[in-house]
């Protein structure tokens, strides 16, 4: 039995120390909203904050977050930023087929949480690790943008 | 007095050794040994028979190809008497009399008992025979000469058992007989000499081959493993991972994978005691300073895009790891080498086998960025985690493509 | 009162809702087209009989309007994130008069005598076809409704339906009458159809035009949206599976002793070509897979690679192949030449390689089986799991789903196959989902193509005779089984045997030239893409070996082509075409005319060093006709041109032992938000029927980019990717 809190909830699992937080978020727990895209963390799509950090859960094996606070896009909402993004994204259309975008809208919300108005390098920094095939970068980058600007006015 | 407390010391060694199999039983006992002296590695292909041989050494004067040593009769050394199987890990004569080329680790295994190397040879006879036969070797005159090699033994040779040495504790003398014995980890990790011999002086000082950098392993705390507290090491030696000191990859990690894991714990421990006491070398890589470096953005523009774009998602802007504590760069002599051997090694071929943890898996990159793009990935890397400032040469990168990765 | 051409319903309503399979109640509308002419490649598929369609009928969707003021829209057309729904919504909406979010989109089941696609001649979601074929019927179904339901509050309050207008879901009477959509739709339903059914003009339109809101995204972006690998069903499992990795292998033996000590293991399957691992998560299927020893028979291509595939088809482009188009006298343009010029272009292989991995939920009882699985072809999931079953097709059920990105991926059905043939082994439902590396290196790619191309030119290098062989495999053959008589392959010829060039002494040949060790299909950009690549990197060799600037010159050959005239020369004005630049810098256009849209692209780059590439500006000038929504054509260009540089810059599947190298992309490279230039898209403003946008971006930026290289580097590029001659993005 291991205990997660994911989404400011206790949950008990009982699983293999090395399955990845991915798997048990998915299978196990029923949280659909992170996805699986390439297993090796070069895509970013299954990205959830650990202890506020955006990490790559397809390659966090469960004994690495016992105890620890993960937080998954069923729940970034609830924060003042990642309710901030969410909106930001769909004022700039940025979706498309939107598999990506819970890992993309993880990875932007950490990043805001850390640099209220980031530029455009800091941008490329805390978002290059997350593909989007359909490619909606331009907005993705115009709705990270809008938010900061929010934050700093 | 002292042989009295010298045949003691070797008797508990042994009764060490004996406790480290599950019972008192030769083939386990073989088994074991041939982990320990890690056979498998130089007599395996890639993807192909355990112990069938075939595997390529690439020398300055020429090309070696290991042999098969399987119990098949007619390509292996099914047919080999025990003298015979002994001379050649002794001595390093074959069974027809032919001199071996030290790139076999005979002077290594020539501290090996006669009882030790016969279980070796048990657990290789209990093994399914594979006819395969033996690749030619290519060596150029007068290296091809393979009577030279008696003049290179009376240089280099000692032919001598291990002598526990009553001046230090069992668990140091059972360290040394598995590292200077089985174990060979000089041959990689000591510098040779212009015969290709191991430099006594200089015994596991670090040494460059095939493009890898086996790092100076001595007890120096800079450039060896002083700092390393010794249940760290230990645990290295098990998982081939210690956050902030060492992250083993290619021909290590396989040593790692094939041999260490599977000794026993009090094992991993005597290799590391043996280590932390053995002569300091101050010599080859030195560890960086761990600290956490400022915000990216600096001019190399290429290599901090293409970190942000593969790498920061495990291993993080700062070096610190994400996922898990093995990612962690800082630290690592790998991001302190200025000629970078090991980075742009596990750039190039990635790192992994498929019942390793995910979070010790690493991609290569080796085809998707071109020279130019990792010479600037691992300049970036070099700069950004350690101390030497150094930058990677597009050439440097072309060359290290062709040394082999494994 | 019905005329044939119009838009009305041609069966009873009852059966029209039987066949629909939605629930009975409120006011339900139907409406049909006659087929338009097809041009679309897959209109093939139609007529070589194997689709079991009736494109005779047409085309249907249903709108249908509750007692609840809700309407429903059955949609053909699935949404893998091109806003396909939500411009069907505000065709409705718009005619209907119902504010967009009280519009609800519903996926359509396979039925190909209701929702076969006019264009493409058979119930699919592709061919840049979504707006185009729904523009005209779904806004005479809301016209419709909006006509049947004043008419009805009209004789309700005894009043002339003239006096009575509809707004906001209401209908508004004179005196202050108002009634809800919803209270009328009973009295409604009972009324006949009307003979007439004017439809607005643009200038009348409130909500087409506009920028509205996509209707599918909220769910995106806080995790509650559900793709088929989301999916649970009661008692399902999770499978997984390997497939040989030479195409055409088979399994020989498989010992799964270690497999199934996995926790979590159920079943190992065995199929012709594949294991598969059933358990209850993913994670424990990947371990059995790893555990598993298996045995293939790799089959004849094993020893294929490559090179060879490269070999023999530059080999092709040299022969004759059958002619595809003839005009003019090729052979007299020849002789009355002043020199002649000859190029020839290669496309490499390419895979989808969609986020979502491929992905099935499949549930296969004695008597029925149901999916769920997001696919273009509903129809083709529905056949294929009849075969593997036997069942006859009525008992398949097809529930289609979001999709995580299809980039034609999903109009295969391979995968379908694979979770049925699964299912049809075990007891229970099962959720196949492959891992990136099956995925990738098990895709149907877009085929090698060869185009030979020879110029025969003026004494100021101008086309008089052109000559353009394609070599490559057809994908229309393998889709539909055969060639029609003629041996042409209508998709591999798109572009050439049409260009917008004035070319009087026009020859195209086809020669099929088929890479059997990998099977090859469908890629946004189609037949186009490649295409407008040979035919605009040839045009502007021509340019340059003339000595001429290569808009002025594409201008002049363009006489006849007004819209593509007007978008290069706004694109040329936007990019301050005339303004020279300093040296190692150049500009690079290219311009089409398909999916019924007109788009000229710019490349602006500077090179660093010999081999690194910084892409200043990416520019598009688009008609694409009336712009339904004018923020999904621009997101469409926009994304489909950087999905287009992405594999112009890095994409190449390699083939070596019969294998894919290629296994995730740590070695199949992605464009990355760092490597991601603004993308600035102008729309021309126009009120000319809807053209399709989902692949004109990605088939104009490979020759954009490799003309821009030359203005730059003065390096002339024939091989897409680039990254194959050392270049570099920085």
């Amino acid at each position: 039995m291991q205990t997660l809190i994911i989404n400011g909830q206790s949950q008990q699992v009982d699983v293999a120390a090395d399955m990845p937080l991915l798997w048990v978020l998915r299978d196990v727990l029923g949280l659909t909203g992170t996805k699986y895209g390439c297993g090796i963390a070069q895509c970013g799509v299954c990205t959830v904050h650990l202890d506020g950090q955006p990490i790559r859960s397809c390659v966090t094996p469960i004994s690495a977050v016992v105890g620890r606070s993960i937080t998954t896009i069923e729940a970034i909402g609830e924060t003042a930023v990642g309710q901030a993004v969410q909106q930001a994204w769909l004022a700039h259309e940025v979706v498309q087929c939107g598999y990506c975008q819970s890992g993309q809208i993880m990875a932007a919300t950490a990043l805001l949480q850390s640099q209220p108005a980031p530029d455009d390098q800091a941008i490329d920094a805390a978002m290059a690790g997350n593909l989007c095939r359909c490619a909606t970068y331009t907005r993705i980058r115009s709705a990270i943008h809008s938010v900061g600007q929010v934050e700093e006015a | 007095m002292k042989l009295i407390s010298n045949l003691l010391l070797l008797a508990s060694a042994a009764l060490l050794v004996q406790a480290a199999y599950a019972q008192d039983d030769s083939l386990a006992k073989g088994e074991y040994l041939t982990r320990a002296a890690n056979c498998v590695a130089c007599h395996t292909v890639p993807g192909g028979e355990p112990f069938a041989g075939g595997v390529e050494f690439k020398l300055p004067f020429g090309s070696l190809f290991s042999p098969n040593i399987t119990p098949d009769t007619k390509t292996g050394i099914g047919a080999w008497t025990d003298d015979e199987f002994v001379s050649a890990m002794q001595t390093g004569v074959g069974r027809d009399g032919k001199h071996y080329y030290p790139a076999f680790p005979y002077t290594a295994y020539s501290k090996m008992s006669r009882d030790d190397i016969l279980a070796i040879k048990g657990y290789l006879a209990s093994l399914e025979p594979v006819e395969q036969a033996q690749r030619e070797n290519h060596i150029s005159f007068p290296f091809n000469q393979r009577w030279g090699m008696v003049f290179w033994n009376l240089l280099f040779l000692d032919d001598e058992r291990f002598q526990a040495d009553s001046q230090h504790s069992e668990e140091w003398n059972r360290g040394k007989y598995l590292v200077e014995g089985p174990g060979h980890c000089g041959e990689c990790h000591s510098p040779r000499n212009l015969f290709q011999a191991v430099s006594s002086d200089r015994s596991l000082a670090g040494n460059l081959l095939q493009g890898w950098n086996a790092y100076n392993i001595s007890s120096d705390p800079v450039h060896g493993i002083g700092a390393w507290p010794t249940d760290v090491l230990a645990g290295y030696l098990k998982d081939g991972a210690a956050p902030g000191l060492g992250l083993s990859s290619g021909p290590m990690a396989e040593v790692v994978e094939n041999s260490l894991r599977h000794l026993t714990d009090a094992d991993r421990q005597a290799i590391a005691v043996f280590l932390k006491e053995s002569a300091p070398r101050t010599e080859g890589v030195p560890r960086p300073q761990q600290v956490t470096l400022a915000e990216p953005g600096s001019g190399n523009a290429l290599g901090n895009k293409l970190f942000a774009g593969a790498c920061a998602s495990c291993h993080r802007w700062d070096g610190t790891g994400s996922q898990s504590q093995t990612a962690m760069l800082l630290g690592l002599k790998t991001v302190n080498d200025p000629a970078a051997s090991n980075l742009l090694g596990i750039l190039l071929s990635g790192h992994g086998s498929a019942d390793m943890p995910v979070d010790r898996l690493m991609p290569s990159f080796g085809t998707i960025y071109n020279d130019q793009e990792l010479a600037a990935l691992s300049s970036f890397m070099l700069q950004r985690f350690g101390d030497s400032g150094a930058q990677v040469s597009v050439p440097a990168v072309a060359k290290r493509r062709t040394e082999s990765l494994h | 009162m019905k005329k044939p051409n119009e838009t009305t319903v041609d069966m009873s309503r009852r059966r029209l809702l039987q066949g629909s399979g939605i629930a009975l109640g409120g006011l339900v509308l139907s409406t049909w087209l006659p087929p338009l002419v097809s041009k679309s490649a897959a209109a093939e598929a139609a007529a070589a009989g194997r689709l079991g369609d009736r494109s005779g009928e047409g085309y249907g969707a249903f709108v249908r309007v509750g007692p609840d003021g809700v309407v429903t829209v059955i949609s053909p057309k699935i949404e893998m994130g091109q806003g396909a729904q939500t411009g069907i919504a505000m065709m409705v909406a718009e005619e209907l008069e119902v504010p967009l979010d009280q519009v609800v989109i519903q996926e359509a089941p396979p039925n190909s005598a209701l929702y076969t696609d006019s264009l493409m001649q058979f119930q699919a979601t592709g061919g840049s076809t979504s707006t185009r074929v729904t523009w005209e019927p779904l806004r005479r179904a809301g016209a419709t409704a909006r006509i049947l339901l004043i008419q009805a509050a009209a004789l309700q309050w005894r009043v002339a339906p003239s006096l009575c207008h509809a707004q906001n879901g209401q209908v508004f009477g004179p005196n202050g009458l108002q009634a809800a959509y919803g209270d009328l739709v009973e009295a409604a339903a009972t009324l006949p159809l009307p003979d007439a059914v004017p439809l607005k003009t643009p200038e009348q339109f409130k909500l087409l035009g506009t920028p509205a809101q996509r209707l599918d995204t909220p769910a995106k972006v806080n995790g509650k949206a559900r793709f088929t690998i989301d999916l649970q069903i009661p008692g399902m499992l999770v499978a997984s599976s390997i497939t040989c990795p030479v195409y055409g292998g088979r399994l020989l033996n498989v010992d799964d002793t270690a497999a199934r000590r996995v926790p979590g293991v159920r079943d190992i399957v065995r199929l012709d070509n594949a294991v598969a691992v059933t358990a209850s998560n993913f994670w424990a299927c990947q371990q059995a897979i790893k555990a598993l020893k298996i045995e293939w028979d790799l089959g004849p291509h094993a020893a294929i690679g490559s090179a060879q595939l490269d070999q023999e088809l530059l080999a092709a482009s040299s022969r004759d192949g059958v002619v595809a188009k003839r005009t003019g006298d090729i052979e007299q343009a020849k002789q009355q030449s002043a020199s002649q010029f000859e190029a020839v272009y290669e496309q490499a292989l390419l895979s989808h390689s969609p986020l979502e991995p491929m992905s099935c939920v499949a549930h296969v009882r004695k008597d029925a089986c149901e999916l769920w699985v997001g696919t273009q072809v509903p129809v083709f999931a529905q056949q294929t799991a009849a075969q593997v079953t036997g069942l006859p097709v009525e008992k398949i059920q097809v529930h289609n789903q979001l999709i995580g990105g299809a980039f034609g991926r999903r109009l295969e059905f391979d995968f379908i196959t694979q979770a049925v043939a699964i299912a049809r082994q075990v007891d229970y439902p099962i959720k196949l989902i492959w891992s990136r590396e099956e995925d990738m290196t098990h895709d149907l790619y877009r085929p090698l193509y060869a185009d030979r191309m020879q110029a025969a030119l003026d004494e100021q290098g101008r086309p008089l005779g052109w000559e353009h062989r394609i070599a490559g495999a057809s994908i229309l053959a393998r889709y539909v089984g055969s060639l029609p008589p003629n041996g042409v392959d209508s998709d591999a010829v798109e572009v050439a045997v049409d260009p917008i060039y004035s070319l009087p002494h026009l020859q195209v040949r086809y020669i099929r030239q088929e890479p059997s060790v990998v099977p090859v299909s469908w890629w946004r950009g189609v037949g186009p893409l490649r295409g407008t690549y040979a035919l605009e990197c040839f045009i502007d060799e021509l340019a340059h070996n003339a000595k001429a600037d290569p808009v002025a010159y594409r201008l002049e050959l363009m006489a006849e082509q007004p819209r593509a005239q007007a978008v290069l020369r706004l694109l040329a004005e936007k990019c301050d075409w005339n303004q020279p630049l300093p040296a190692g810098q150049g500009r690079g256009v290219a311009v089409s005319a398909v999916f019924g849209s007109y788009v000229a692209s710019l490349v602006e780059l500077e090179m660093q060093g010999d081999l690194g590439v910084r892409i200043k500006r990416l520019v598009s000038v688009v008609d694409c006709g009336f712009a339904t929504n004018p923020t999904s054509v621009k997101a469409q260009i926009e994304g489909g041109t950087l999905f287009g540089l992405s594999a112009s810059l890095f994409n190449e599947i390699l083939i070596e032992n019969g294998q894919v190298q290629q296994t995730n992309f740590h070695n199949y490279r992605q464009l990355r938000i760092s490597e991601a230039p603004a993308v600035e898209v102008h729309l021309m403003p126009s009120l000319e029927a809807p053209g399709g946008v989902g692949e004109a971006g990605t088939a104009l930026i490979g020759p954009a980019l490799v003309n821009a290289l030359f203005a730059a580097s003065g390096q002339r590029i024939r091989r897409l990717p680039l990254s194959r001659f050392g270049y570099y993005p920085v």
